[in-house]
């Protein structure tokens, strides 16, 4: 009770649970009649923690920056309308929370800090006999663990890496829809999701009823992007529904063709420029400039969500060209290290005649 | 107008004849030691290729915090033969102290700084001293991270001083920490300070070694030794030597060519296992060594102060040693001077190995 942040802004255990704190008499203190409530039973949760929380006039002396509307957004939730129906197994605001020792959301101990939300909701959601009478998935932790939001998560501690609640709303909890999940995901992956809206796919998925990013990407088991998730080879994603012989088969080929042209020009001017830079020369610069076909590398693998060739070759193009540049210029270096080389042969050649002359020039003084 | 004309006009003006009766009088004692007088010249034509290849980089050198950097590249890429030209001084340099470091040993050993020689010895003590510090200034130069935080940790130590150390922290970084202020400031000691005193103090060596001729080792003095005229003879072989030199620095520089790194950031943190270079690397790796605290005082100071006191007894070993007397005490000077060569040669492996 002491870490719980009631308790330190002066509450006492009245507050919540009513009844009589003026008195040491525990029948009097605890007496029903005096509005003292042991335990809320789970359907009044909401409304007992709402007393105080969907207050703005009361909330406002604590915390003026804490939003008021958590109660009613609860009952917008899976949770809250089950609740509403009579299931008492459904998670209520103690259950993420706590009922007692209630720590701010910053605090990295409570159980709803981003690095531990995933465990807290794995808490009822991972467990197949807590969720037998459901009908949904129970291993949404496990294959969250295995995708790149968890790794840059748990990893690399990123905190704005998404975990449960960022797609799927925290009082509000609800999955996503199929025609609103491209929305949650382009919270975060703007450029990708309006990209797709302007596509031809867009339609043809609407058309079809597929949610719109994980129907490549997955959802909870989102994995790094590799370049084989595009093009008419397994593992690619397109042929799940191209056929060879139409026109988004021949795109995908195309735009994986010209991916992997600009993935070994840049491998040949990268290692053309460490051979070069290996050998002494100076080609810091060179190195510099190539940062531009990376970041072309980047963009294009971003505006395949375009799926247009046009788009991807206005940025492949660029890259391709600068690529070719770069390459040269370590030619340039390599045929200068080519040169020093012959240079010094010849000149070493004149310095060893000349100190062979001065030698002779000893020897004829001396010989005198 | 003919040579002989010619001659007569300079003579008249400039002492001609004088000067090469000086040059014909000149000679040199042969015996098994001869080879060391050559390092002397040695150091001195590397000297010159300081000066000409320093002016060189000049053209093009940029002494700023903003600049440094992209001119060092700018040169190193872009102006025909820079490379060539930033390297041999790179090279050059580092010969050059190696050099001036036999020499100095040589000389040492050879008991060459007994009397009449004393300030011969001092003032080569002294270029030393100036070397060094050309080499430490010119290092901060090109401005990369390696110069950077080798310059902050060099002049960290020299502030540890007592008394003096903070003043001169302050007055070799100008400012608090190293900065564009204390670049340019480097470039001021670098191209002006060090080479006018050089100049004077290389002057005043070359005419004491030339008014007091070659040193004889004391064992030898008693032998009637040969003798070989310096111009042309020994001259010529200096020049053999000169000419192989430049060899070497052009096969270095295009074998070998300097490294220039990445640009400083002052707000990086220092590169792990960051090492002076190698003629500070004994008295760097020394200074780690050190316990932190010796007898209520910290180690680090102990050791600067130390070095401080070696150097002072360097500079006045004619004074110390009697060499004349061949006593106990000159035989003690050698064993101390060749403890010393192991000392810096052990630090120095043990600092590139650690």
């Amino acid at each position: 009770m002491n870490t719980d942040i009631h308790r330190q802004r002066g509450f006492s255990c009245a507050d919540c649970h009513g009844g009589d704190p003026a008195t040491d008499d525990p029948t009097e203190s605890m007496n029903p009649r005096k509005g003292f409530i042991a335990r809320p039973a789970p359907k009044d949760v909401p409304a007992f923690c709402g007393r105080c929380h969907s207050s703005a006039d009361l909330m406002k002396k604590f915390n003026p920056a804490l939003r008021v509307d958590q109660e009613r957004e609860y009952f917008t939730s899976v949770h809250g309308k089950r609740l509403r129906a009579g299931d008492t197994k459904v998670a209520t605001c103690i259950a993420c929370h706590g009922a007692h020792g209630v720590r701010k959301i910053n605090d990295p101990l409570s159980p709803v800090y981003p690095l531990n939300v995933a465990e807290t909701c794995a808490s009822c959601h991972a467990k197949a006999d807590y969720m037998a009478g459901y009908r949904i998935a129970h291993d949404q932790y496990d294959k969250y663990k295995r995708s790149v939001h968890a790794r840059m998560l748990y990893e690399q501690q990123d905190l704005s890496a998404p975990t449960c609640n960022d797609c799927h709303g925290n009082h509000g909890a609800t999955p996503p829809g199929v025609t609103s999940v491209a929305n949650v995901c382009g919270q975060c992956h703007t450029r990708q999701s309006s990209l797709f809206q302007n596509s031809p796919h867009k339609a043809a998925f609407d058309a079809l009823q597929l949610a719109e990013c994980t129907q490549c990407h997955g959802n909870h088991d989102v994995l790094s992007p590799r370049d084989d998730m595009l093009g008419v080879t397994p593992p690619a994603v397109c042929i799940t529904c191209h056929r060879e012989g139409d026109r988004g088969y021949q795109i995908a080929e195309k735009m994986r063709q010209r991916i992997e042209e600009l993935k070994r020009r840049l491998h040949e001017a990268t290692e053309i420029l460490d051979r070069a830079e290996r050998a002494g020369m100076e080609v810091s610069r060179a190195k510099f400039e190539l940062n531009e076909t990376r970041d072309a590398l980047t963009h294009a693998r971003v505006l395949v969500h375009s799926f247009s060739l046009d788009e991807l070759e206005s940025v492949i193009g660029p890259g391709l060209q600068q690529a070719d540049r770069v390459y040269r210029a370590g030619q340039a270096a390599l045929a200068e290290l080519s040169f020093r080389r012959k240079g010094l042969g010849v000149s070493l050649f004149f310095i060893l005649f000349l100190a062979l002359l001065v030698y002779l020039k000893i020897r004829d003084l001396e010989g005198r | 107008m003919s040579t002989e004309t010619l001659r007569a006009w300079l003579d008249e003006r400039i002492g001609l004849q004088y000067l090469i009766e000086l040059a014909r009088k000149k000679d040199v004692p042969l015996h098994r030691h001869t080879i060391w007088y050559y390092f002397g010249g040695m150091t001195l034509f590397l000297f010159v290729v300081q000066v000409v290849t320093g002016i060189l980089l000049l053209l093009y050198y940029r002494p700023s915090a903003e600049n440094a950097f992209e001119s060092v590249q700018f040169i190193m890429t872009d102006v025909e033969f820079g490379w060539l030209i930033r390297s041999i001084h790179s090279w050059s340099a580092n010969l050059m102290i190696a050099t001036l470091m036999i020499h100095m040993f040589s000389a040492y050993f050879l008991k060459a700084y007994r009397r009449p020689r004393e300030l011969t010895w001092m003032s080569g003590v002294l270029l030393l001293g100036l070397a060094l510090a050309f080499g430490f200034s010119g290092y901060l130069l090109p401005w990369n991270k390696l110069a950077f935080f080798a310059t902050k940790v060099g002049t960290d130590i020299a502030g540890d001083l007592p008394v003096i150390g903070p003043f001169l922290l302050r007055f070799l970084r100008g400012g608090d920490d190293v900065t564009g202020a204390t670049l340019t400031r480097f470039f001021g000691f670098h191209v002006a300070i060090l080479p006018a005193l050089t100049t004077f103090v290389l002057a005043l060596h070359l005419l004491l070694v030339q008014k007091h001729g070659m040193s004889v080792p004391p064992s030898l003095t008693s032998h009637n030794l040969p003798r070989m005229k310096f111009f042309p003879n020994f001259f010529l072989r200096d020049l053999i030597g000169w000419i192989l030199a430049v060899g070497v620095l052009a096969a270095l520089a295009a074998l070998f060519p300097w490294q220039l790194g990445e640009k400083a950031d002052p707000f990086a943190p220092a590169p792990a296992g960051i090492k002076p270079e190698w003629y500070f690397l004994f008295m760097f790796q020394t200074l780690k060594l050190l316990p932190g605290r010796i007898l209520f005082i910290e180690g680090e100071v102990i050791g600067i102060l130390a070095f401080v006191i070696g150097g002072i007894v360097w500079l006045l070993v004619p004074f110390l040693d009697r060499p004349e007397e061949n006593s106990r005490r000159t035989r003690w000077f050698t064993f101390a001077g060749i403890v010393l060569v192991i000392y810096i040669a052990t630090m120095t492996i043990v600092g590139y190995l650690s």
